[in-house]
């Protein structure tokens, strides 16, 4: 039996070993905000945070979560407020919006690791999150933007 | 030029036959039956007109207000990234004269009959529904004020709406919307030619950015519903194992293991498509499974047969060879402007090329999925992310052996659509499992594999162009051959030809000052799905020609950006008919002619903007391209850096919008910026090659897409704007076209090298 902290939510588990983290919390756990992208770890729309870190889910195995604190879009900031989110409605990111939700958690794993990234560092966290939109530009300045105020405070 | 209000025809006021939307007996703006209502011998109808089921504009169909005066609008365009669900609230909450805090905007269901044309492609949605959805705020605005007219016993002369009331303007009384909604419900809809539309003066939305997009506090949550995010009651999952070869079937199989797989339900045979409509499922066999993992584990335990078919050959390297045989022979005359081999033979100089570009594959974010059940009383229900939701019901409908009325189809969010989600054979395929699982809700996804090797790709082509120069460097003869199989072989028996359409995305409407201009179009056979994929024949149209000015401005010692004005020559309105050009993207070619004016004004702002004519350290280089498509004029210039390695970096992209009036800038703006991403995209890496009839490519290691390390840290567009007066152009696709051609010219000015083949890879490597 698995046990999996899903925001903040203790979740148990007990199916195939094999399963992925992304289709429990689609398929069983019903949060849907995460999403299906290629199944291979190429493009990050499935991204998720275990214990604070982006994870892939569609290549983490539920029973490797086993213990730890999985956080999905839907459980990112209670209401919807975190500063990634402020400044994704800012600066208008999302076009479909399919990849956001792996784009906004990728960036938080970022600023938790470094608060205050450069254009590089930006670039080497973000470059597994596909956006086939071509909403880059405006995710750069976002988590600028965030970073910067980060820097302020 | 004006854009004539239509031709009026009585709104029958249906909400007073009580068919009301059910939201609390306010202005309830039922369904109504006017519109295009097409005779059979009508003349040739242009724009809206001239889509099936043509266009609405009675405010019952898209306007609810209750008598809290909160605002319900309907969409009936699909959204996909383009934002056209927060445009068209936009239009109508303008003429309105409503608060938009005050308004939320509903998804309208694939029905045609019901509002008009819904096929959201062409980017059209605006150009299209403009006038009609402001008529339709217009409308309950003026039943509003005439609600409010009688309450108070005044010549409805006295009032006028404002921000979700209507003032007595003599003694500044106030009704509110939601006092009015009942009355004004109860009132017919004023006759099309007496509505009054706001002066663009007088625009609080319209033209400003003033609003955040309507889905974009649930996206960034996690609550925006896609495709595969509806959870009905019993829901099970599928995916399937389709023919890896175009027009395969299914010789044998064993489905022992995979019934043993725990989680798996059953394995369903999906038909080949038979004579009908496109876009049915192209067969197989679906497993069901009580969730996707375990499909998908079921699916890699199936043991399949193929009979491979007819295109069990198709190989692209001997088909580029034959597309190259095909385009060096004189082909079917497209457009004959005089003598021209006296031209090219009398010519001082003579410049050759041959552009190929591969197939390519759309990869929308969110691949094809859809779920489907029956309804309980009957018929079919699917929710699906599709551009096309009455094609969709027609096409289930086909397959289920049930009528369109019967089927329907609750559209989603897309994530992503570029021309991908026009075809609905993966809808047609979660219908067929929901029927076989006895009408059960059945969620079908399809693996990003499954996506990249059973798309409609995008065509292959080799264009082949030949000019003259004169003595003095000026171009007397131009012969552009194109070899492209065609969208049409999806649609019935190969035609081997490029459609009208095709031909007039930049091959025959080509805006160019020459004396002797030929256009050909050599036969080319399909051997896969061939779709449409945004903007189309243009990208490689306007790569080649794009690309070829800039090869001729080198062959005449010039500046490619003034050689390229210099062939648009003098600002003048072309009518597209007389280049042979019959399609205009439907529009009406007096209405909407080529402007030369316009085209140049792109070019050269976009040039002025990234500082043509500076100096460059080495290995840096500047390239610009000017192209028309979709009644909207675009140029790109750009500037690049070439690694000696030949790793190409966009150091700065300026992209020029002249798409007329612009409703919601901040949408156009992230349209070219997208648009200058995916151009990019498909010229460094864009390939689908196939090999025995099957796709080489399987997921985002070998169809990479640019990334954000790849994207240029400066990336800039720019808005000409226009008149509300004027035509409107389309966004979603124009800015497409001329990023691939600024990008090799730009890296032709950083090395001397020509990239004529894309993607562009290889040939900086080599
Ligand atoms: S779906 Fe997991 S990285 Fe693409
Ligand atoms: S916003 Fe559409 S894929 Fe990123």
């Amino acid at each position: 039996m698995t046990k999996v902290f899903v925001n903040g939510v203790a979740q148990t588990f007990d199916g195939d070993a094999d399963t992925p983290l992304l289709w429990w919390l689609r398929d069983e756990l019903g949060l849907t905000g995460t999403k299906f992208g290629c199944g291979e770890a190429l493009c990050g729309a499935c991204t998720v945070l275990m214990d604070g870190t982006a994870v892939r889910a569609c290549q983490t195995l539920v029973t490797a979560a086993d213990g730890l604190r999985v956080t999905t879009i839907e459980g990112l900031a209670p209401n919807g407020d975190h500063p990634l989110q402020k400044a994704w409605l800012e600066l208008g990111v999302p076009q479909c919006g399919f990849c956001q939700a792996g784009q906004i958690l990728q960036a938080a794993s970022l600023l938790k690791d470094l608060p205050h990234p450069t254009d590089a560092d930006i670039d080497a966290a973000m470059s597994g999150n596909i956006c086939r939109c071509g909403t880059y530009p405006r995710i750069h300045a976002a988590i600028k933007q965030v970073a910067n105020a980060g820097a302020k405070a | 030029m004006n854009r004539p209000l239509t031709t009026p025809d009585a709104i029958e006021n249906v909400s007073r036959r009580g068919l009301l939307l059910g939201l609390g007996g306010g202005l309830i703006l039922a369904v109504g039956l006017n519109g295009a209502a097409l005779a059979e011998d009508a003349p040739e109808k242009f724009g809206a007109d001239g889509d099936d089921n043509g266009w609405r504009d009675d405010p019952r169909l898209f306007i609810a207000i209750d008598e809290t005066g909160a605002v319900t609008l309907t969409n009936h365009r699909q959204e996909m990234g383009q934002g056209i669900k927060t445009s068209l609230a936009l239009v109508m909450t303008e003429e309105l004269e409503a608060d938009f805090a005050r308004v939320k905007v509903i998804q309208a269901d694939g029905d045609e009959p019901r509002y008009g044309n819904q096929d959201t492609d062409g980017s059209r949605s605006m150009r299209h529904v403009f006038l009609p959805l402001r008529r339709a705020g217009a409308a309950a605005r003026t039943m509003l004020e005439q609600a409010a007219a009688a309450r108070w016993k005044a010549p409805v002369a006295q009032v006028k709406a404002q921000n979700h009331a209507v003032v007595h303007t003599p003694t500044g009384r106030s009704l509110t919307y939601g006092e009015l909604a009942k009355a004004a419900a109860a009132l017919p809809v004023p006759p099309r030619e007496t509505l009054k539309l706001k002066p663009a003066s007088a625009f609080r939305y319209i033209g400003k950015d003033a609003v955040t997009g309507v889905d974009r506090a649930d996206i960034v949550t996690g609550k925006a519903v896609y495709g595969g995010d509806m959870r009905p009651e019993g829901l099970v999952y599928a995916v399937v194992a389709r023919p890896p070869v175009a027009g395969g079937t299914v010789a044998s199989f064993d489905a022992a293991e995979t019934l043993k797989v725990p989680g798996v339900l059953k394995v369903v045979p999906i038909d080949p498509p038979k004579e009908g409509p496109p876009f049915q499922p192209q067969g197989g066999l679906a497993v069901v499974a009580k969730s996707t993992w375990a499909a998908i584990k079921g699916r890699r335990a199936l043991k399949v047969t193929w009979n491979d078919g007819a295109n069990a050959a198709y190989d692209s390297d001997a088909f580029r060879k034959t597309l190259e045989a095909s385009a060096r022979q004189p082909g079917k005359v497209i457009h004959d402007g005089g003598d021209i081999e006296k031209a090219l033979a009398g010519a001082a100089k003579h410049v050759t090329a041959e552009y190929y570009l591969p197939h390519l594959t759309h990869v929308s974010m969110e691949t094809p999925t859809a779920t489907v059940r029956a309804r309980p009383g009957g018929g079919w229900e699917a929710w699906a992310p599709v551009q096309a939701p009455q094609v969709t019901r027609e096409v289930v409908a086909f397959a289920l052996g049930d009528k369109a009325e019967n089927i329907t189809v609750h559209v989603t969010l897309l994530g992503g659509g570029f021309g991908r989600k026009s075809k609905p054979d993966y809808v047609v395929e979660a219908a067929v499992v929901s029927k076989a699982m006895g009408g059960a809700p059945v969620k079908l996804t399809w693996t990003r594999e499954d996506d990249i090797q059973h798309d409609y790709y995008h065509t292959v082509s080799l264009e082949r162009l030949e000019a003259g120069l004169d003595a003095k460097g000026k171009v007397v003869a131009w012969r552009h051959r194109t070899c492209a199989p065609t969208i049409g072989s999806t649609f019935g028996p190969d035609p081997k030809h490029e459609a009208d359409d095709e031909l007039g995305m930049g091959a025959v409407s080509l805006p160019f000052d020459i004396p002797v201009i030929r256009v050909e179009n050599p036969e080319a056979e399909s051997h896969t799905r061939i779709g449409w994929f945004r903007s189309v024949s243009n990208i490689p149209h306007a790569y080649a020609i794009q690309s070829f000015v800039c090869e001729l401005a080198a062959a005449a010692g010039r500046d490619p950006k003034d050689f390229l004005l210099e062939l648009i020559g003098p600002a003048r309105k072309i009518n597209p008919r007389s280049l042979d050009d019959t399609f205009n993207y439907g529009e009406s070619p007096a209405l909407y002619p080529m402007d030369t004016g316009r085209l140049r004004a792109v070019i050269e702002r976009a040039a002025k903007e990234i500082g043509w004519g500076r100096t460059l350290p080495k290995g840096r280089g500047l390239g610009v391209a000017g192209h028309y498509s979709f009644i909207t004029y675009t140029a790109c210039a750009m500037e690049v850096e070439v690694a000696s390695d030949g790793t190409v970096q966009v150091i700065r992209s300026d992209l020029v919008v002249d798409c007329g009036p612009v409703v919601n800038p901040d949408r156009v703006r992230a349209q070219a910026e997208g648009s200058v991403i995916m151009g990019m995209s498909l010229a460094l890496t864009g390939q689908i090659s196939f090999k025995n009839g099957r796709a080489q490519q399987g997921n985002f290691d070998s169809f990479p897409v640019l990334r954000i390390d790849g994207a240029p840290k400066e990336i800039h567009t720019h808005l000409i704007g226009g008149d509300f007066d004027g035509p409107l152009g389309g966004v979603g696709e124009p800015c497409v076209p001329p990023v691939a051609p600024a990008l090799v010219n730009a890296i032709y000015a950083a090395t001397g090298k020509r990239v004529r083949d894309l993607p562009i890879g290889a040939t900086l490597k080599s």
